[in-house]
């Protein structure tokens, strides 16, 4: 670690052990939520910006944050995509106030009048010489000197994405092969379009939810819709993937087979005599050459790209307070979708978000380990399932990809 | 009796069925193939087609309801709609167009009331046999944030 970091709080608790126990303290002591922004979100991690299409044009831009950092993303004139710190060098206000807009020349902040490029270089200040001879900033103050952070900006496969620092690998090494071939799979090849865009806001610390998203194991015990109708059975087929830095992941399950399954008698989640009236919530249309129906692909730190049936969804969430955490669902089909296709996406969709048959309960969750830990900062959750390890396995009755996302998180943090 | 009063007496009776856990009710309130989505205003101008809940037949609204008292997990809640006066359009062969502004408070176990949503319905009605039913319910809610989660229906 650079010694510009923070140093770490000689006050705050440690973290005894291995990665199979998690102390609680992390997910409610505020200490830490600066040392994460400053280490892990402004650290040698991609921060998922905003899809390509969305600032197709030059001119064309959104806001959205890196962390709890707010931040401009924008459509230079000459095609590239640049990114920087939603910040005035000047007094620090915001210098874009709506989520996007199109046609920018160059930005100006609101409050006196600074003018930034498309790149968040600082251009003019207003009545930099004065008015009539008086007043005005000092001869020697140079504009180039000040402006906004910059971020360093990547696309992949139509996303785009930002990081802070200087020493984060490619994206595409970031993540392993092994990763991106499921990026492949959903978004290579064909131009997506942004169908629904929602923000779910969770009771809970950011990390609990990156935990959810990573974990396999917990999917066909609480969610009864996967269990019921052979979603996602830990004995279906699938695994689990983790990139070799730990922080990324794939949880894949294949298409049912008819073999009957036992494995789950006597457990709550079970009831065979569940049925749909509506049956088209469940027919899927096989889009790939393979017959994976549910696949979560996670990047660390806070992003995920999900495919279920045929709805498709990105999330990214980011920490508001230490118990408070925005999930943001952008949905999205195929640009060239059939209408038929389409509306079968939007009917799958009824899994997903905040009211989802499936997702309502990872929304929930969160905040009831939240509540159940008020005063445990001393213990330690446990995350032992499938040993200790952080390699990809053929199974997903495993943790090994939560304790994929503590190690990389440990190496940055220095916790 | 006037168009407004029955477009009125029926968004009472289904904020009524709903705040009064009858969900077993709710779906009666919609002809057979009808469209009941949830959505943001923001959505709603770009013309983004997904929403929080969507629904294109009153069997997947029966669905739900089975979905809510049998397979999904969530704490005990309820809530309270306030329902304004219906705005009413145009009546063509589709129907009556009408527009009625909401606030839905949440009421959750641990005995807290909050403002849960506030919006606008999009409907278009049906009128047949001297019955009102939902044709199409677009639920447009002004924000496009949702605390945690949606589970009984607005």
């Amino acid at each position: 670690m650079p010694d510009a970091l923070l140093p770490y709080p000689a006050s705050l608790p440690g973290w005894e052990g291995d990665l199979t126990r998690v102390p609680f303290w992390v997910y409610c002591d505020e200490r830490l939520m600066k040392l994460e922004q400053e280490r892990v979100f402004e650290g040698p991690v991609w921060n998922f910006l905003c899809l390509e299409d969305e600032i197709a044009s030059p001119g064309d831009w959104r806001t959205t944050v890196v962390g709890q950092m707010p931040v401009v993303v924008a459509r230079d004139t000459d095609g590239s995509i640049a990114a920087f710190e939603n910040r005035c060098a000047h007094r620090g206000a915001l210098i874009c106030l709506d989520n996007a807009g199109s046609g920018a020349t160059d930005f100006q902040c609101v409050y006196h009048a600074w003018r930034y490029d498309l790149r968040g270089n600082l251009r003019s200040i207003a009545f930099q010489r004065g008015v009539k001879g008086k007043g005005g900033m000092p001869s020697g103050f140079r504009i180039g000197e000040h402006g906004p952070r910059q971020l360093r900006v990547t696309t992949m496969r139509g996303l785009v994405f930002g990081t802070f620092s200087d020493d984060t690998p490619v994206l595409g090494d970031f993540i392993g092969p092994d990763v991106l071939a499921r990026f492949d799979r959903v978004l290579g090849g064909r131009k997506i379009e942004i169908i629904g865009r929602f923000v779910e806001v969770l009771p809970n610390n950011w990390k609990l939810y990156a935990e959810n998203a990573r974990d396999s194991y917990h999917a066909s015990l609480l969610h009864l819709f996967f269990a019921t109708f052979k979603l996602n059975r830990l004995s279906q087929g699938g695994g689990l993937v983790v990139s070799p830095n730990g922080g990324c992941s794939v949880s894949e399950t294949i298409a049912p087979t008819e073999a009957d399954d036992q494995s789950y008698s006597g457990m709550r989640s079970v009831d065979d005599d569940y049925r749909l009236e509506d049956a088209r919530l469940m027919d899927v249309v096989d889009e790939h050459p393979d017959r994976v129906r549910h696949q979560i692909v996670t990047v660390f730190p806070n992003f995920v790209l999900q495919k279920t049936q045929n709805a498709m969804a990105l999330r990214f969430f980011t920490p508001k307070d230490v118990d408070r955490t925005n999930l943001e669902w952008i949905y999205f089909g195929y640009a060239d979708d059939a209408p038929e296709m389409r509306k079968r996406r939007l009917r799958h969709l009824n899994l997903g978000g905040p009211a989802g048959f499936v997702s309502m309960e990872d929304g929930c969750v969160g905040g009831f380990v939240e509540r159940g830990i008020a005063t445990a900062e001393k213990e330690s959750a446990i995350v032992e399932m499938g040993g200790a390890g952080i390699e990809s396995q053929a199974t997903r009755a495993t943790e090994a990809s939560v304790r994929g996302f503590w190690s990389l998180w440990r190496q940055m943090t220095g916790l | 009796m006037s168009a407004l009063l029955r477009v009125a007496k029926l968004n009472a009776a289904y904020a009524a069925a709903i705040d009064a856990d009858r969900l077993e009710a709710w779906p009666d309130f919609f002809v057979e193939h009808c469209l009941y989505k949830i959505t943001s205003a923001e959505n709603h101008k770009r013309g983004y087609s997904a929403g929080i809940v969507y629904a294109d037949s009153r069997a997947m609204l029966r669905d739900r309801v089975t979905a809510l008292r049998t397979a999904n997990i969530y704490e005990r809640q309820s809530y309270r709609h306030i329902v304004g006066l219906p705005v009413l359009g145009a009546t063509g062969a589709d129907g009556i167009a009408s527009e009625t502004p909401f606030l839905v408070l949440r009421i959750t176990r641990d005995g807290r009331t909050d403002l849960f949503a506030s919006g606008v319905y999009v409907d278009r009605i049906s009128d047949e046999a001297g019955g009102l039913r939902f044709a199409e319910r677009i639920v447009v809610c002004d924000s496009s944030h949702f605390d945690t989660l949606l589970a009984i229906p607005l």
